[in-house]
């Protein structure tokens, strides 16, 4: 008898032949002064230099709880709040990450309940920024960008680098020097121009604004930032629906730029306006490093948000943003919502890392450790209460800032293959944990 | 020498199309002045009422966030590079 044989692979269609997605008609808006725009690769406002966002028509039809729940499991099953029409053509199987209670860490945080939000196993590239790289590599195919284009502190280096790939489009990638080498190998891999630019993020950033300028590429962060944000919010109609369509009180996430506070608090407002949930916008809290944390020391009670650039130095590069672009947003909303902005030392983004692991079976990177040590300073501080239901947004994966975890941890036994010499670390064990 | 101006796209139209511009001046405010009276659609975009710098626009004095080097009261000198560039970027 023939053995079985697998079918062979359906033959692909070349990315290019792939029909790009449209756009629903719509037009940009100034987050600050209102002006509107023709629907463009671009996210400055003419008049102010304002940050911009897709408005879409609000007579148009959305679905109901059951529509949404028989689509598939990824962040399209919220597109009618998303800027295409029809179908999804690039990046199908991004987000639905999971929700997961951890009974654990609520008790840690002395909170009734704690939820994590795992986008650390997000496809294809275990972080966040898959989303705002699914909506933008959609954008710049329906604008006829060959090339995109991005300035990253690593996680969107690899998101880029990867969505580039299977679009088919090139990718050209900017990122600090000093970047870890696990984010630089898990973007060259894909193909993409790796550009390690002398200088911080910041640097890197304005770099790419004139690239942007020059070159007309679809930079995803600058000329097409417009589109990506929009993908940072469906986070918040993740949470809504995993919850059973209903909100938490309190959500902390970690702040870099500063997007995805601000993206979170626009999506929450959506949900409810759309008569999905019903129910305040949940507390904001927004944490980063004390050694990059200029939106939290915007924060300051009382006093006019301002935010003043500051140069990073911390372990957590992910978030070493030392002028957000959406910093001012991003405190706003945290106001706004009741909320309130923490910031934690090195060695509590460390703790926080291994906290999470051993609470709730999770290994994140750094920005993680900072959403969890803050989270924890702000049970301690009163700022959530007993009461709260809260969820935590990690956003990344621990297995690409790896010297991230507590040396203390590392430290690892190594014995002959003798049964007499576990029985005898067994009772070291035992008497050491008599003792504490 | 004089002072180059570099302006983002979005920027450069109230220039009368120019990406850089050419200035002189002691101080940077002294260079905005003098590029907002031949400009003065560009100048407003620059700076606001109180004569500051707006807080979506980021401006460089060569590699330097003028913001660490005292604002618009920075010093420059032949050959310096001031690039302006949208805050909204990044993240």
């Amino acid at each position: 008898m023939a053995p079985p044989t697998l079918a062979p692979p359906r033959p692909a269609a070349a990315p290019t032949e792939r029909p790009a997605a449209r756009f629903i008609p719509h037009r940009l808006v100034c987050r600050e002064c209102g002006a509107d725009f023709p629907a463009a690769p671009s996210a400055v406002c003419e008049a102010c230099l304002g940050p911009l966002e897709p408005r879409y028509d609000p007579d148009r039809r959305l679905p109901t709880r059951e529509e949404i729940a028989a689509r598939a499991p990824s962040l399209w099953r919220y597109r009618e709040w998303l800027p295409f029409t029809g179908e999804p053509r690039l990046s199908l199987d991004t987000g639905f990450t999971p929700l997961f209670e951890a009974p654990a860490l609520a008790e840690r945080l002395g909170v009734a309940r704690a939820w994590i939000k795992n986008d650390a196993v997000s496809h294809p590239t275990l972080s966040f920024k898959d989303r705002v790289v699914a909506v933008a590599i959609n954008a710049a195919a329906a604008f006829g960008c060959e090339t995109i284009a991005c300035a990253s502190t690593g996680n969107l280096a690899n998101a880029v680098a990867a969505h580039a790939a299977r679009a088919g489009l090139e990718a050209w990638i900017f990122v600090p020097e000093d970047l870890e080498p696990a984010k630089i190998s898990a973007s060259v891999v894909y193909g993409a121009r790796v550009v390690r630019v002398r200088g911080t993020y910041d640097d890197v950033n304005r770099l790419c604004s004139q690239v942007a300028d020059r070159f007309g590429w679809g930079v995803v962060n600058v000329n097409l930032r417009s589109y990506y944000g929009e993908g940072s919010k469906t986070v918040a109609f993740e949470i809504a629906e995993q919850l059973g369509w209903r909100l938490p009180t309190a959500v902390v996430a970690p702040m870099a730029g500063g997007s995805l506070v601000t993206k979170l608090a626009k999506g929450f407002k959506e949900v409810i306006a759309a008569g999905l949930v019903s129910g305040p916008v949940p507390r904001l809290f927004g944490a980063q490093a004390e050694g990059c944390a200029p939106i939290v020391r915007a924060l300051r009670p009382g006093e006019e948000i301002v935010i003043r650039p500051e140069v990073p130095k911390t372990i957590a590069r992910s978030l070493a943003i030392g002028n957000p672009a959406d910093g001012l947003s991003a405190a706003r909303a945290i106001r706004e919502s009741g909320g309130a902005g923490i910031a934690v030392s090195d060695e509590a983004i460390r703790d926080g890392i291994a906290g999470l692991a051993q609470t709730a079976g999770v290994f994140t990177e750094t920005a993680g450790g900072v959403t969890v040590a803050g989270a924890i300073f702000l049970g301690f501080a009163g700022e959530l209460t007993p009461d709260d239901e809260v969820v935590l947004c990690i956003t990344g994966n621990g297995l690409k800032t790896p010297d991230a975890v507590p040396a203390r941890l590392l430290e690892t036994p190594v014995i002959a293959p003798r049964l007499a010499e576990v029985v005898a670390l067994a009772g070291r064990d035992a008497e050491f944990n008599s003792r504490i | 020498m004089a002072v180059t101006l570099q302006l983002p796209n979005v920027l450069s139209r109230l220039a009368g199309g120019a990406r850089t511009l050419s200035s002189e001046g002691g101080t940077l405010a002294e260079v905005v002045g003098e590029v907002s009276r031949r400009f003065p659609e560009l100048g407003p975009r620059l700076r606001d009422e109180r004569g500051e710098p707006y807080p979506f626009v980021t401006i460089y004095l060569n590699d330097e966030d003028i913001r660490f080097l005292g604002g618009f009261a920075a010093p420059v000198k032949p050959g310096d590079v001031v690039t302006v560039v949208p805050a909204v970027a990044g993240g």
